[in-house]
């Protein structure tokens, strides 16, 4: 009998394809014979944008990177540039970011878990998990301002302090969240359907998975324990205890186990983190200091009036929450060249006001000294790594990304050739393709 | 190993090829000559002294326009380096920008059983930007070198499938090379089928 192979095109818009992706299948009855992938739909032009503006004005474009978790990109770009700068933040930022980072992985792993359960027909769990991940953005809201692209972190520091009523609130999410994994997890790990659609498939050995490059909970799963939080330690992590999860067939299933458990060890890292912070779980609160207009505090300071505002705090837009003076000491380095002064100096006194217009005004801000510099952490996905080059002026010469979701794409005809068609769904939802992240 | 020794590992075993090294803010760093890249990343990976399983990224910086942006300012700053904290080291300074090259093809390895880093330079000319593809020791490097030649028009010798990755294979020009204007629009096509 006459047979002959089968072109079949899954994407760019396809509803399993999450943003927008080709793959182009060469199929002999069911069974993949050769795989084509197509990126590039999502270009944005990341790394030449980030050479025109000045150094914080990278961070909105950060955000878009990997949609799901912004904060890591935040604080991986942030750390590049400081360790460019030669500089170090205070210890409560560091626990600040390290904190938020965490709540961005675990909304990250519901996410992709959520997703690729919901291919596979588990509608119930995707919804569970959103339902959790709203928990966790509320909170991201609650100190941001904002829920997906938040813009959160400054180069020498983040905007502002952990909001009054934080710790509460986190733990609150955390109990709902921990109640959705236990759900979950019921629905899913002794769920028939599932664990044969992802035992065994999309299989990758450990060998393989690092000449790809591959970083993550996808090279956990193939039982390596590389987790840049632990081999090369950033920030505080090294002052934390939490576990690596490995699996061992490096199968979607083994993925699946990995990403479950490292949502409990990052809420670990969150509520230790939240003891062991410096200052108290929260330090924003109402009664730090006398309230003042912001217009009142600058038409005194106009005329000379700077002792009745020196113990006043500005009333400020509510997007500077957390910013305040007493507040600005534990959120931001002590380098002015780097960071605002926090608005009651840029009201009330001309240093302040120096300070603010030197770092604000056209062809002015942080500059860095020629140099260049590589600083990994770990993203949700995999190392995110920030490559970043000075010429000494006030926008980077460049930056590159390495984005972690772009080596286990890379690797795709790998882990799909030999499988059959419906393999494909699950193995490429354990990818967690961010089309922000791999198109940049 | 730490930066230092390893960048003196590297220098001792191929005294030849490395033409020059920094380790600026503890970031190990050899620049060496294109001949000899992939002499030089096959006993990265293969030798037990530096074990680099990992090529954790690729990519270039184009170095054509170094140092020539205009201060857009009435009043530039000063350009004070910070004060370096004292968890970085300070003391090796960054050599500068190539002197007589365009492009630096940039290799970021890491070895997971040595926990050490290092980043491999190498400098092409303008006239003939063209090197070795690593694809045969790092599978990682296909895609990675694709965009590379995507976005500098750097050609990789021996790589299986060098086409265009992000960008569409109508587009005229190298976005990131430094005299691509950020504002350049081209009509985009849509494909063949």
């Amino acid at each position: 009998m006459e047979t002959r192979d089968m072109l079949l095109n899954v994407g760019p818009a396809h509803p399993a394809m999450h943003g927008i992706i080709r793959i182009v299948t060469r199929l002999e009855g069911e069974q993949i014979v050769d795989i084509d992938v197509e990126i590039g739909y999502l270009h944005r032009g990341f790394e030449k944008m980030a050479e025109t503006v000045d150094y914080n004005g990278v961070m909105p474009y950060t955000d878009r990177l990997n949609y799901v978790s912004p904060l890591i990109n935040n604080m991986g770009y942030c750390m590049a540039v400081e360790k460019l700068l030669g500089m170090s933040v205070p210890d409560r930022c560091h626990y600040i970011r390290v904190i938020m980072s965490e709540i961005s992985r675990i909304s990250d792993h519901l996410t992709c878990v959520g997703a690729s359960a919901m291919e596979l027909g588990a509608f119930t769990v995707f919804l569970y998990m959103i339902k959790a991940r709203e928990y966790l953005w509320d909170l991201v809201e609650m100190v941001t301002g904002a829920r997906l692209t938040v813009t959160y972190c400054r180069v020498g520091g983040v905007k502002g302090d952990l909001p009054a009523g934080f710790e509460e609130a986190c733990a609150k999410a955390f109990k709902e969240t921990r109640l959705v994994l236990k759900e979950s997890d019921t629905l899913l790990t002794r769920n028939r359907i599932f664990v044969d659609r992802m035992s065994g498939t999309g299989k990758i050995s450990a060998e393989d998975a690092m000449s790809y490059g591959i970083t993550g909970p996808f090279l956990r799963g193939c039982g390596v324990a590389y987790d840049v939080r632990k081999d090369c330690p950033y920030s505080v992590y090294d002052r934390l205890e939490f576990d690596v999860p490995v699996g061992t067939r490096g199968d979607n299933l083994d993925r699946y186990m990995v990403r479950m458990e490292e949502m409990e060890q990052s809420m670990r890292i969150v509520e230790q983190a939240l003891r062991e912070i410096p200052d108290g779980p929260v330090l924003a609160s109402p009664d730090t200091g006398k309230p003042m207009a912001a217009a009142e505090m600058v038409d005194r300071a106009k005329v000379g009036n700077i002792g009745s505002i020196a113990d006043r705090v500005a009333v400020t837009d509510p997007t500077l929450d957390g910013s305040a003076r007493p507040l600005h000491v534990h959120i931001a380095a002590d380098e002015k060249r780097v960071f605002l002064p926090p608005k009651e100096d840029t009201y009330g006194n001309i240093e302040g006001l120096m300070q603010h217009f030197k770092l604000v005004m056209y062809g002015h801000g942080i500059r860095p000294p020629k140099g260049e510099v590589y600083f990994p952490v770990e993203g949700a996905n995999g190392e995110l790594g920030f490559y970043v080059v000075s010429d000494g002026s006030s926008s980077a010469y460049r930056v590159r990304v390495r984005p972690p979701c772009f080596a286990i794409m890379s690797a795709l005809p790998k882990l799909l050739v030999g499988d059959m068609i419906a393999d494909l769904t699950p193995t490429f939802g354990s990818v967690n393709m961010i089309g922000g992240e791999l198109d940049r | 190993m730490n930066a230092a020794t390893l960048i003196q590992a590297v220098s001792d075993r191929f005294p030849a090829a490395v033409t020059g090294s920094h380790s600026f803010r503890g970031d190990a760093t050899v620049i060496v000559a294109r001949e000899s890249l992939l002499e030089i990343a096959r006993s990265l990976k293969e030798d037990a002294a530096f074990q680099m399983n990992f090529l954790m990224d690729l990519t270039a910086v184009d170095f054509s326009s170094f140092g020539t942006k205009p201060s857009r300012g009435f009043f530039s700053s000063s350009g004070v380096g910070v004060h370096p904290s004292s968890e970085i080291p300070a003391h090796d300074p960054w050599p500068g920008p190539p002197a007589d090259a365009r492009f630096a093809v940039v290799y970021h390895f890491f070895s997971l059983a040595l926990k050490h880093r290092l980043r491999v330079e190498v400098l092409l000319q303008q006239d003939d930007p063209a090197l070795d593809s690593v694809t045969s020791l790092w599978a990682g490097a296909d895609w990675l070198e694709r965009e590379v030649w995507d976005m500098f028009g750097i050609r990789f010798r021996g790589h299986p499938n060098l086409k265009r990755i992000l960008m569409y294979d109508e587009f005229v020009g190298h976005p990131l090379r430094k005299d691509y204007p950020v504002n350049r629009r081209q009509p985009l096509i849509g494909p063949v089928n």
